[in-house]
């Protein structure tokens, strides 16, 4: 019988291995972990990544938190929303248009009839601006639901909020589908011009808790 | 250990393990048609690609130098980056099989392809079973390589690219310039053409500006990603201690591909494997900053499996070597795998700056491609494969070295595969100049005799003191540039002369004044 695939490129591997030493490697890690920035200071680091970014920012108490999503929503004339099923329904509280509650079942064209979506988030790295979803958990959402719609309006616990990227990414779940984002979509393919909105979300609200 | 068996243990004896071969020699696109010099020259009479070119490659070298800056620990990433890599490198055989057995436990299925030849018929045979004829890309190096596109094409399948650059790119029906930004030799006015001629149904009154033209692509694509069956990726990162696949991207293309088709075809070179989790900690500070000269790209995602409820329900990876292992059994050319694509050296690359991509000839420009390029595809025995002058591209000036985030020094390996060229290679000028060298520098007697008849190329050089033209095999060199004439003396004979005995004892006592501590040894 013939070798299969497998077996031919798992003894190619050992083979090009064996023809060579192979000195003992250790990972040096001096690099920085486990930064932990006063509230204040991680604050103003996180929001002024987040602006480079374009994000567009705004920051609530847990008191305010359902002002705060209504004015955002209303600043980008959303009238029809998409909400993941497990979002605190508080949170919507102000909320006087439609809400969409999301399922497995909705297939995902039928989302491009929201004009935005309000979900929580995992975690944050303050030092590149980026916010973590986990695709897994109630309040955030399959990966679907943030993508198709044109405006989202991102919850973020400034507790969430680590320092930098190792300290985030130590808060991962690995084996849950996960989307780290960065700003709205964004393109530089022509000339290097930089453009916000190709496929994903055009505009990104980002509502961050101060007091939780 | 195996014994050698079939063509590729020529030149082996029994119990020595067999070299494993390269990609198999004209497929796929890791060879062009003509030489490096050749085409290059075509390329630098090209004054918008210069132009382009050298507005791209200085724009995102000095984003990048100002992220990097910022970073008080960037070295002791690249050295975590650096070592993580030989480590992965060491350790693949058990990485990949672990990646295998994650994937496998999350619901997805593992394929393995000997060659692109094989990869394209898994990938075929997997579009087929989903009963579509049309299947959507995420931009993936690896699948360019193997020369996925076509060979779906060959099969009644359309490829269709959404990175808005490869899109642009696939519908002038061209090739990708630069790695990260694939359409940079054309401007904004050539892409409207391009739309308008291509995209059924695009309003003529289309104006030539990137907003305008990235909202022209969305809502071509909108359509496709919301109806399609099937998506092939790449992957920036398969991490085998949990079996994550992860894609790096900025426009949401790659979110869309990866989410909302019910089947998902990913295609890794097996070099991209990382051993655990925790080290996406690393490459996630090391990737963006080097590529794009951003603290972190728009969108990474990361997926595991199958997850149920939540985006394709079908997953298959498939594992490509296409001449990785070959690469790999190379103590030196090893090195060349740690690669992840970023393409810092392209944009620091003095000779890729003026030439392009295209003048390489492979998927892999640059002077990363100019390494990994013939270590993959192999510079065939033939003259003038165009391989074999990839080792030439280079000036050797080390800017590729000092950007490269895993510290893999290019320079000393296209040294090496020059050497290896010319070990290869029958008797060329080339070659017995190179021996002649080698002789004469080991030997200290005719290395002062040779640096004395040097001195003499001086008469020939004439007032100027240049030489305008050479005779072969240097002609190609004088071409296009003159060449200074050896010094009148050598640093030898100067040392030895009265003159230079004087130099050095009115240095030594110019040194004694300024450093007590040193004085005796001066005197």
């Amino acid at each position: 019988m013939t070798a299969t695939a497998r077996e031919t490129v798992l003894r190619r591997v050992q083979d090009a291995l064996t023809r060579s030493d192979r000195p003992e490697v250790t990972v040096p890690r001096a690099y920085r972990t486990g930064r932990a920035l006063p509230d204040g200071e991680r604050l103003a680091l996180f929001v002024d990544r987040l602006v480079d970014y374009k994000a567009q920012v705004r920051t609530c108490t847990a008191g305010t938190t359902a002002t705060v999503i209504t004015e955002a929503l209303r600043a980008h004339g959303a009238r029809r929303i998409g909400v993941p099923p497990g979002l605190d329904p508080a949170w919507l509280a102000g909320w006087d248009g439609e809400v969409r509650t999301d399922s497995p079942d909705i297939p995902a064209p039928r989302l491009d009839v929201l004009d935005g979506v309000v979900t929580a988030s995992a975690v944050s790295c303050a030092e590149t601006g980026t916010i973590f979803l986990d695709g897994a958990a109630a309040d955030q959402g399959r990966r679907a639901l943030t993508l198709v719609p044109d405006l989202h309006v991102c919850v973020v616990d400034l507790s969430s909020v680590r320092t930098g990227v190792p300290e985030a990414v130590a808060q991962l779940r690995p084996e849950r589908p996960t989307t780290l984002i960065s700003g709205p979509s964004a393109t530089s393919d022509i000339e290097l011009e930089r453009v916000e909105g190709v496929h994903g979300p055009r505009t990104l609200e980002v509502v961050i808790r101060t007091d939780v | 250990m195996s014994t050698a068996t079939g063509p590729s243990a020529r030149g082996t004896f029994l119990g020595m393990p067999a070299v494993p071969p390269r990609s198999p020699y004209g497929t796929g696109h890791l060879r062009g048609e003509r030489t490096f010099p050749r085409a290059a020259h075509d390329e630098l009479g090209n004054e918008q690609l210069r132009r382009n070119l050298g507005k791209a490659t200085h724009s995102i070298r000095a984003k990048r130098l100002d992220v990097t800056g910022e970073l008080p620990d960037w070295e002791a990433l690249r050295d975590a980056g650096s070592a993580i890599k030989t480590d992965t490198m060491n350790r693949l055989p058990e990485l990949l099989e672990e990646l295998e057995r994650k994937v496998t436990e999350h619901g997805g299925t593992v394929h393995w392809a000997r060659d692109g030849i094989e990869a394209n018929e898994i990938v075929t045979r997997l579009v087929r079973r989903t009963g579509s004829d049309e299947v959507l890309k995420v931009k993936s190096m690896a699948t360019q390589e193997i020369g996925l596109n076509e060979h779906l094409e060959s099969q009644g399948i359309t490829a269709l690219e959404t990175d808005l650059a490869e899109l642009i790119v696939q519908l002038a029906d061209d090739r990708p310039s630069h790695i990260l930004v694939p359409a940079i030799h054309r401007n904004r006015d050539e892409i409207r053409e391009i739309f308008l001629r291509q995209i059924p149904g695009v309003d003529p009154a289309l104006a030539a500006t990137p907003a305008e033209l990235a909202a022209a692509a969305r809502a071509y694509l909108r359509e496709k990603f919301m109806t399609a069956k099937v998506a092939v990726s790449g992957a920036n990162f398969g991490i085998a201690e949990t079996g994550t696949l992860s894609v790096v991207e900025s426009e949401g293309n790659g979110r869309m591909c990866l989410t909302l088709p019910e089947t998902l075809i990913t295609v890794m070179g097996i070099e991209k494997v990382l051993p655990r989790f925790q080290d996406l900690e690393v490459f996630l500070q090391l990737l963006p900053r080097s590529s794009t000269g951003e603290r972190m790209n728009p969108y990474t995602s990361l997926w595991t499996g199958v997850t149920p409820g939540d985006g394709p329900q079908d997953f298959h990876l498939v594992l490509l070597d296409n001449g990785r292992t070959a690469a790999l059994a190379d103590t030196i050319g090893r090195e060349a795998l740690n690669c992840i694509r970023c393409s810092a050296c392209l944009n620091v690359c003095p000779v890729y700056e003026r030439t392009g991509g295209h003048a390489y000839g492979s998927t892999y420009p640059g002077p990363i491609g100019a390494v990994l390029t013939p270590q993959l595809a192999g510079m065939h025995a033939a003259k003038d494969d165009p391989n074999s002058s990839l080792p030439y591209a280079s000036s050797l000036c080390g800017a590729c070295f000092d950007a490269c985030p895993v510290k893999i020094d290019i320079p000393s390996l296209l040294v090496e595969l020059r050497h290896q060229h010319t070990e290869q290679s029958g008797t060329t000028a080339e070659k017995l100049a190179m021996k002649a060298a080698a002789t004469v520098m080991k030997q200290p007697k005719l290395f002062t005799a040779a640096q004395r008849a040097a001195g003499l190329g001086r008469v020939v050089a004439g007032r100027s003191g240049t030489f305008s033209h050479l005779p072969p095999p240097f002609r190609g060199w004088s071409d296009s540039r003159d060449t200074p004439a050896p010094p009148k003396q050598s640093f030898r004979s100067w040392f030895a002369s009265a003159d230079g005995a004087a130099a050095m004892r009115a240095a030594a006592q110019d040194g004694a004044r300024h450093t007590d501590d040193d004085s005796q040894e001066a005197q």
